[in-house]
């Protein structure tokens, strides 16, 4: 009895650095965040008097001034990219693990390869392809354009992340950023899938031919629902990479002509940053982690209730 | 083998989470924003990273000595001549104070966007350096003189008998309720408009003083087949930048003036106007604007792709460092219409409050006002001095004739530059401009302006 309650105490005391950093560094400070959302602090001066929603109403009425019109762009902006970004990476980055798998020469090249943009930073990532995408004049085609002249693709050509053209709310101009983080992180999803197609016994797929099943079907009826978790980390994984995106964007294309680029990451930083607008930037930073919250959440309480079942 | 990839990324994340730790002490939040001139970021990033750990060194060291003989100094001076600019005066202040250490704390960044964030968190947690670099005039103001941050340097000016060598426009810009608040090291000149000297002489032009001229001259360039007008707004103050300038051309000097004290209405028809010749003006812009930066526009003029630019004039130090001769490869002229006005910008260095070596920071603003001073940073800086008194021979052709309108000209504060309003109406200023070089709706804009105004608590 004495021991078991020893040892309960001796585990608290073990946890309690981590709970206690944890708790003022995150929790605080996203509390210290909320507060600031709340108050009037405009202005270098720290200013905690109460606002009220002031701030979150700026953000969402559409009258007077461009801020409004501004985030609404910025909200539109994370859903397409995160969209596209993530059914690239999960789409692209299974390919190259099932391609992998197929025990080809060389594979631990390839795999290094297909893995190495990962080890780069965002910055590095969004300086070179938008030396990559940077459009030029009709006269003088840089990057991807002077390419396609090169080879008398100029029907081609485009106006790429300046292009202010969009379907419905999408603006065109993200596909060139789609690309460029799905070019960074698909090798991460297909890492996660090589190590998941690796963990699959022989036994399984021997099983499935034995009963007469063709490759295809195998991939399709014994394969692919096994992979379902793997998807599930990388889809949570990088969705909240993409919904917080920030240097990428910043680096590669800044805010875009009429905000065509622009993500509530770049709102924040240069209206808190630049403009001074400290309850304004506060409230922009609450309502990402709401985003992000909305998509992490869901998560954690179903694998938290899988845990305990098991 | 998936054992084995496991591992492998597990020990990856382990090893990039000690990164983070290291890493997160000497690189404050720093992200490589709007950067001046891309080429050079790979460079920045290593110096600033060398400087970060000297500057590390150089805290330990110094910790053991007494505190009065250190000299912190805050800029987002990191490369090129501004970097050499700054160490010339650091020569010439260890000259004067040999027992001193001077402590760079520099950030890198175009335009110091990284640089105000640092500052900003190291004066709100009260550990001010001991003097920073700040654009001269409301940035400096409304940001860290009405929070009280800061002492006032009038009595720098008095004892130095500096009150008759600075112009009295830029002692007025540098004041606010009867006292000066920092001290100017440079000027740079906004409203100049560079050109091809080659272009124009094949399509026989001279320099366009008025707007008439200016579009009459891109008529007859675009018919020639050259862009008249190069722009680079991947940084979007370029482009407020260009319509500062034909602002300042339209309305003049008095009423551009009065945009940012409230005393010129922001929905007059002068204002429509100035929008309408900016709108025009777009027409003959490369394409590609948006994804330049303002360098590569000055490129496009020096390659012959494009005939003109409207920018500072760090541009002549851009052209002297690719080896272009001034008045024979280009020329320059006042940005249409504002012939005997010269906008200015001012690097300047303050005097926080609660300074650690408050003796110390004086002793440096004496050295950054003077004569001797300014003559070490100027000529490697690409800039004139902000006093009238500067060694002539010290400087090329055109600083020379930048020197002669600052004596004489009308001078009037730079919006993009942060002389003429409040960090805050400028960055909303700029979400206008994002707006308007796309859609051109000047009647939006115009709207949108006054109201960036009246947010301001400028405008009614």
């Amino acid at each position: 009895m004495s021991h078991a309650r020893r040892e309960r105490w001796l585990s608290f005391l073990l946890v309690l650095p981590s709970m206690l950093l944890v708790g003022v560094f995150v929790y605080g400070f996203i509390g210290w965040t909320a507060t600031v959302s709340l108050s009037q602090w405009d202005g270098i001066e720290p200013n905690y008097a109460w606002a009220g929603l002031k701030s979150y109403r700026q953000l969402f009425t559409t009258v007077g001034g461009v801020t409004a019109r501004r985030f609404e762009t910025d909200l539109w902006n994370t859903l397409f990219f995160t969209i596209f970004f993530l059914l690239l990476c999960v789409g692209a980055g299974l390919l190259l693990a099932i391609l992998l798998d197929q025990r080809v020469k060389g594979e631990g090249i390839f795999r290094t390869i297909y893995l190495f943009p990962m080890a780069l930073s965002f910055v590095v990532t969004g300086v070179v392809w938008q030396w990559i995408f940077a459009p030029g004049t009709t006269t003088r085609p840089r990057g991807v354009n002077a390419l396609l002249e090169a080879v008398n693709l100029d029907a081609l050509q485009w106006r790429w992340f300046t292009s202010t053209e969009s379907i419905g709310p999408f603006h065109l101009a993200l596909i060139p950023v789609i690309v460029a983080a799905a070019w960074q992180l698909t090798g991460y999803t297909m890492a996660m899938y090589l190590a998941g197609l690796r963990g699959i016994p022989e036994e399984l797929r021997e099983a499935a031919r034995v009963d007469g099943a063709t490759e295809s079907q195998i991939y399709r009826h014994v394969i692919m629902p096994l992979m379902r978790p793997i998807t599930l980390s990388a889809l949570i994984i990088l969705g909240h990479i993409s919904l917080k995106i920030f240097d990428l964007i910043y680096t590669m294309t800044g805010k875009g002509p009429a905000f065509v680029t622009d993500v509530p990451g770049i709102f924040m930083f240069e209206t808190t940053f630049q403009g001074n607008h400290y309850a304004l930037g506060a409230a922009i930073s609450i309502i990402m982690l709401i985003m992000v919250a909305l998509v992490i959440v869901p998560y954690l309480w179903y694998s938290l209730r899988r845990e305990v079942q098991l | 083998m998936s054992k084995r990839l496991l591992w492998l990324l597990s020990l990856l994340v382990i090893l990039s989470l000690i990164l983070v730790a290291c890493g997160g002490e000497a690189e404050a939040p720093v992200e490589e924003a709007e950067p001046a001139a891309e080429e050079e970021m790979a460079e920045e990033e290593m110096a600033e990273e060398e400087m970060a750990d000297e500057e590390m060194a150089e805290e330990e060291m110094a910790e053991e000595e007494a505190m009065g003989e250190q000299l912190e100094i805050f800029s987002w001076w990191t490369a090129g001549g501004e970097a050499d600019g700054l160490n010339a005066m650091y020569e010439v202040f260890r000259e004067r104070h040999p027992d001193v250490e001077i402590i760079n704390a520099t950030v890198a960044g175009g335009a110091g966007s990284n640089a105000k964030a640092v500052l900003a968190t190291r004066m709100q947690s009260g550990d001010p350096p001991d003097s920073f670099q700040v654009h001269a005039g409301h940035e400096l103001i409304d940001t860290w003189v009405v929070a009280d941050k800061m002492e006032p340097v009038t009595f720098i000016f008095e004892e130095n008998g500096w009150m008759d060598v600075y112009p009295e426009d830029v002692i007025s810009i540098l004041s606010y309720e009867g006292d000066i608040w920092s001290v100017p090291v440079n000027i740079h000149r906004s409203n100049v408009l560079w050109y091809n000297k080659a272009i124009f002489e094949e399509n026989d032009l001279s320099a366009p003083a008025t707007f008439d001229d200016f579009f009459a001259a891109a008529d007859t360039l675009q018919g020639a087949g050259v862009t008249p007008l190069a722009l680079g707004d991947n940084g979007i103050w370029a482009a407020t930048h260009l319509m500062e300038d034909v602002l300042l051309g339209v309305l003049g000097p008095d009423a551009y003036r009065g945009l940012w004290t409230g005393e010129t209405d922001w929905n007059s028809a002068e204002v429509t106007e100035a929008l309408e010749t900016f709108a025009r003006m777009m027409e003959y812009v490369n394409e590609d604007h948006a994804a330049l930066s303002w360098d590569q526009a000055a490129q496009l003029v020096a390659d012959g792709d494009a005939a003109m630019t409207i920018m500072g004039d760090w541009v002549e130090g851009y052209y002297v460092s690719i080896d272009l001769t001034p008045d024979v490869e280009f020329g320059w002229a006042p940005s249409p219409g504002t012939e005997g006005v010269f906008m200015m910008l001012s690097d300047s260095f303050g005097l926080p409050q609660g300074a650690p070596h408050r003796d110390n920071a004086v002793a440096w603003l004496e050295l950054a006002g003077s004569k001797e001073g300014q003559d070490a940073f100027n000529p490697l800086k690409g800039s004139i001095p902000a006093r009238t008194d500067g060694d002539r021979s010290l400087y090329d052709a055109y600083l020379q004739s930048a020197m002669d309108d600052f004596a004489n000209n009308i001078i009037t504060p730079s919006l993009a530059h942060g002389a003429a309003a409040s960090e805050g109406w400028v960055t909303a200023f700029n979400d206008v401009m994002t707006l308007f070089v796309s859609d051109l709706d000047v009647a939006a804009a115009q709207q949108s302006m006054a109201q960036a105004c009246a947010d301001a608590g400028v405008c009614q």
